[in-house]
């Protein structure tokens, strides 16, 4: 076992955790932790844009952003959170353009900005540009810029180092006279793929930003590598998740493969049909129509299907047009979207409509942090030096439903806070000692791992996972659903129990790194199933067909789920509430 | 004012689509793991696939049905991440991207790693060196002079000038299909000179002079002998050879 000392460890190389490098990196001893190469995270998979009220090319200001947000999130957004993110999304994109983005531009070069779903001129008036954009690759282009800003910096990666625990230390402190235990940062281990050692990095600070779960689905536009390390882990360790109930299911993935076709297809004109050839959205959203946010076109298109308009031999996707789009526009404003569609389905986007169907996306919960980006260990109380930003984390600016573009705006700006609260704080703090035997839990996952000889396979299970959360725990809920989904879930985890893992050796022992993953896939799915269940109402991206109407007397509260082995019924995860924090808006139907 | 498209439209019956065939394919896969032998070896399985998969998806099976040993790395699984570069009958692809329909698949497919770069194990390489070479041309925008309030104007033509080499992703797909490097580690290779030339032909950058005489080395951009592999190899489109000769000419001008 290797002992490593940094003032700041940030666990995760995609844009939040890079952003926050290139802060914390030029003020405190800094080092990235990564299971993969940086340049290999998901960020680099996004496509839209980035939303910011520039103003460039229409009149718009951050006000109207933040209400887009808010209402988006159908209310459910804490709106301190969202204010600060739309003020100083005008800064992050900036940030962006002078670190060497290469924006799209207008005829006078200033930064391009485009229409996305749910962002509207004057609180829903109409659609307004606010996406600033670089063809349909901005996330491409956002983690390349952040990785050679980092380059610059001359930060410290420690690639394909997988961390698989956090340490913290319980103290005594005084508040209000009372003695209180609370949690304290101590550091992290961290497993080397290449080497297949144990390696402890001790650190003040701690920056969550792992990423996203999206692999507890079948059908996703995530990465193989999105298993919900991040959230796994702090939720082992007794800090709870807030709203995983709410995951998005973006409208259009390839059919069948799930891969993201961007919602910038439909910000520049292209529209849904369904077998009949209507443009059904001008049903469920007459206002703003194919550009409503992303769980109200998810959930249209899947009821197309539902009452049998579905296109194809098994009726069971929709289509996304862009035939009367000018070949040139989409080239040069879609070329790798209308790529994806040529590669992996053989369709030509010129001219013919493309299947499509809704595909899992985007998880709004996750650790529950302040503005600052600290970590709350229930609803108010910070751990000292742990930080979290980005997917895995939750603020909550997305609330129930998140929309386009406001990802890669989160990352950039919480990534940032992150990394300068976590490098302040670390300036301050001394290191705290690092517990006895620091490995002991993480030698024996992965000692478990490697020895049981029961026979499962962890691809069967996985893939038997992700069979009913796709079934049960999709666009459309409801408690049988759910409870059925638990269940199966638990079968899954007592199989888990019983896994073989082929591979004995130490070097890049992938198959082990797998095994590992599938836990934390049990765990979060088995955290988000609970959630649901626990949420008798419907709101965003989570929709119980036996309670279809949102509730805001009973549940107008964030949820926050525990581990907890008492909690019985509900698989070991116990479920508490916490506030929406309301500053400007109160409440109101959700129309577009 | 835009025009908005049909409420209502009659669609041709080819959008229907029809139902995936599934066909056999005998895959073959250079193994190495200093562990276990110091020797390289092929192994071989044959698979039922569908029409829609990648050679990605026939190494999952194999990883995940028959022999969970066999190693590789992936991550997007759609072409953006960079991952999964691997030469796939003898020519350098990414694994999500390569649809087992278009080779021919009444021979077996060979996958072996990527060549140039030492073998860690399988179909992993050390990438070590090739992240060097990037770090080499100062990969960054630098610029003097006072930093605007708001953004750097910067024209659609001027942001056109470099657009192909935003692209990289830095798979190494190019940079190991290059002969030259194969005979010489020391060569930059095709990725770092693309990397340079997206920042030497950006209006907003002012450090264009300096790596010009970064890859004025004798190891830089005269070594290339445009043999083209790494313009074939890059599954972004770039046009890699092209982009090296305007660096070339760069070089000998000092002209962007």
């Amino acid at each position: 076992m290797q002992v490593h000392k940094y003032d700041v460890v940030i666990v995760g190389a995609g844009g939040a955790g890079m952003r926050a490098a290139i802060e914390s990196g030029q003020r405190a001893r800094t080092a990235v932790l990564t299971k993969l190469y940086p340049t290999r995270s998901h960020t680099g998979a996004a496509q839209g844009g980035m939303c910011a009220a520039l103003a460039n090319v229409e009149e718009d200001n951050w006000e109207w952003h933040t209400f887009d947000t808010v209402k988006g999130g159908d209310y459910l957004v804490d709106q301190d959170a969202a204010e600060v993110m739309a003020k100083e999304a005008i800064e992050a994109v900036l940030d962006l353009e002078k670190m060497g983005l290469p924006f799209n531009r207008t005829p006078e070069g200033r930064i391009d900005q485009r229409r996305f779903g749910g962002h509207t001129r004057d609180h829903g008036k109409a659609p307004v540009r606010r996406s600033c954009y670089a063809a349909d690759r901005t996330g491409h282009m956002i983690l390349q810029t952040l990785y050679q800003n980092c380059v610059k910096h001359n930060v410290e990666f420690y690639n394909e180092y997988y961390v698989l625990d956090l340490l913290m230390v319980d103290e005594q402190v005084i508040v209000d006279g009372e003695t209180r235990i609370q949690k304290r940062v101590a550091g992290v281990v961290s497993y080397d793929l290449a080497s297949g050692e144990l390696h402890v990095f001790q650190a003040k600070s701690v920056v969550f930003a792992s990423g996203g779960v999206g692999k507890v689905y079948k059908t996703t536009s995530n990465a193989h590598t999105l298993t919900g390390d991040g959230m796994g882990i702090a939720f082992r360790r007794g800090i709870p998740l807030e709203d995983m109930e709410f995951f998005q299911f973006h409208p259009t993935g390839l059919a069948g493969l799930g891969i993201l076709l961007s919602e910038a297809a439909r910000g520049e004109g292209a529209i849904l049909r369904n077998s009949e050839g209507e443009r059904f959205m001008e049903r469920y959203a007459p206002t703003i129509k194919d550009l409503a946010p992303r769980d109200i076109v998810a959930r249209s298109m899947a009821n197309e299907v539902r009452e049998g308009r579905g296109a194809g031999p098994n009726k069971d996707y929709v289509l996304l047009d862009l035939t009367h789009l000018e070949p040139a526009h989409i080239d040069a404003k879609l070329p790798d979207i209308t790529e994806f569609a040529r590669t992996y389905l053989g369709v030509e986007p010129y001219t013919e409509p493309v299947p499509v169907f809704p595909t899992a996306h985007y998880a709004m919960g996750g650790i529950p942090t302040n503005i600052e980006a600290e970590v709350l260990a229930d609803n108010d109380t910070v751990v000292p030096g742990l930080y979290a930003a980005g997917e895995v984390a939750c603020v909550s600016v997305h609330g129930s439903n998140r929309l386009g573009t406001n990802s890669l705006l989160d990352i950039n700006v919480f990534g940032k806070r992150a990394g300068l609260a976590a490098a302040e704080y670390a300036l301050t703090a001394d290191f705290v000692e690092i517990p006895e035997n620091p490995t002991l839990e993480t030698e024996e996952l992965l000692n478990r791992a490697r020895s049981s000889e029961g026979g499962e396979r962890v691809a069967l299970i996985r893939k038997e996972l992700q069979d009913i959360m796709d079934a049960n725990v999709q666009v459309f809920r409801t408690e049988e659903t759910l409870l059925e989904a638990l269940r199966v879930i638990d079968t899954l985890e007592e199989r888990y129990t019983r896994i073989t893992v082929q591979d004995k050796g130490k070097r890049f022992n992938l198959d082990l790194l797998e095994a590992v993953e599938l836990g934390f896939l049990l765990d979060m799915a088995k955290v988000m199933t609970a959630a649901a269940l626990h949420r008798k109402e419907s709101r965003g991206g989570h929709f119980r067909e036996d309670y279809p109407e949102r509730d805001d007397e009973n549940f107008m509260t964030h949820s926050m789920a525990y581990k907890d082995p008492s909690a019985t019924l509900t698989s070991g995860v116990r479920l508490e509430t916490k506030p929406v924090i309301f500053t400007r808006y109160q409440p109101m139907e959700r129309k577009y | 004012m835009e025009k908005e498209p049909a409420s209502k439209v009659e669609l041709s019956k080819d959008v229907a689509g029809g139902e995936i065939p599934t066909f056999d394919v005998t895959l073959k896969v250079r193994r190495y793991n200093p562990e276990v032998s110091d020797e390289a070896h092929w192994d071989e399985w044959q698979l039922t696939m569908y029409g829609t998969d990648r050679v990605l998806d026939a190494l999952h099976k194999v990883k995940w049905e028959h022999d969970g040993s066999v190693s590789f790395r992936r991550s997007c699984a759609h072409g953006v991440c960079g991952s999964d570069a691997m030469r796939i009958n003898g020519r350098n692809r990414l694994a999500c991207k390569t649809l087992l329909k278009d080779l021919d698949t009444s021979k077996p497919i060979l996958v072996e790693p990527i060549k140039g770069l030492p073998v860690e194990k399988d179909l992993i390489v050390d990438m070590e060196p090739f992240f060097q070479s990037y770090r080499e041309i100062m990969p960054f925008l630098i610029s003097k002079g006072h930093e605007p309030a708001k953004e750097r104007l910067q024209s659609a033509e001027e942001r056109d000038r470099y657009d192909d080499t935003t692209k990289c992703i830095l798979c190494a797909a190019c940079t190991s299909s290059c002969p030259v490097f194969w005979t010489d580690g020391q060569y930059f290779g095709p990725a770092a000179i693309v990397n340079a030339h997206r920042f030497i032909f950006d209006s907003r950058d002012d450090a264009g002079d300096m790596r010009l005489e970064i890859l004025n080395d004798k190891e830089g951009v005269w070594r290339c002998r445009t043999t083209f592999n790494c313009s074939e190899a890059c599954p972004r489109g770039i046009q890699v050879t092209k982009a090296i000769s305007e660096v070339k000419q760069a070089i000998l001008t000092r002209k962007v």
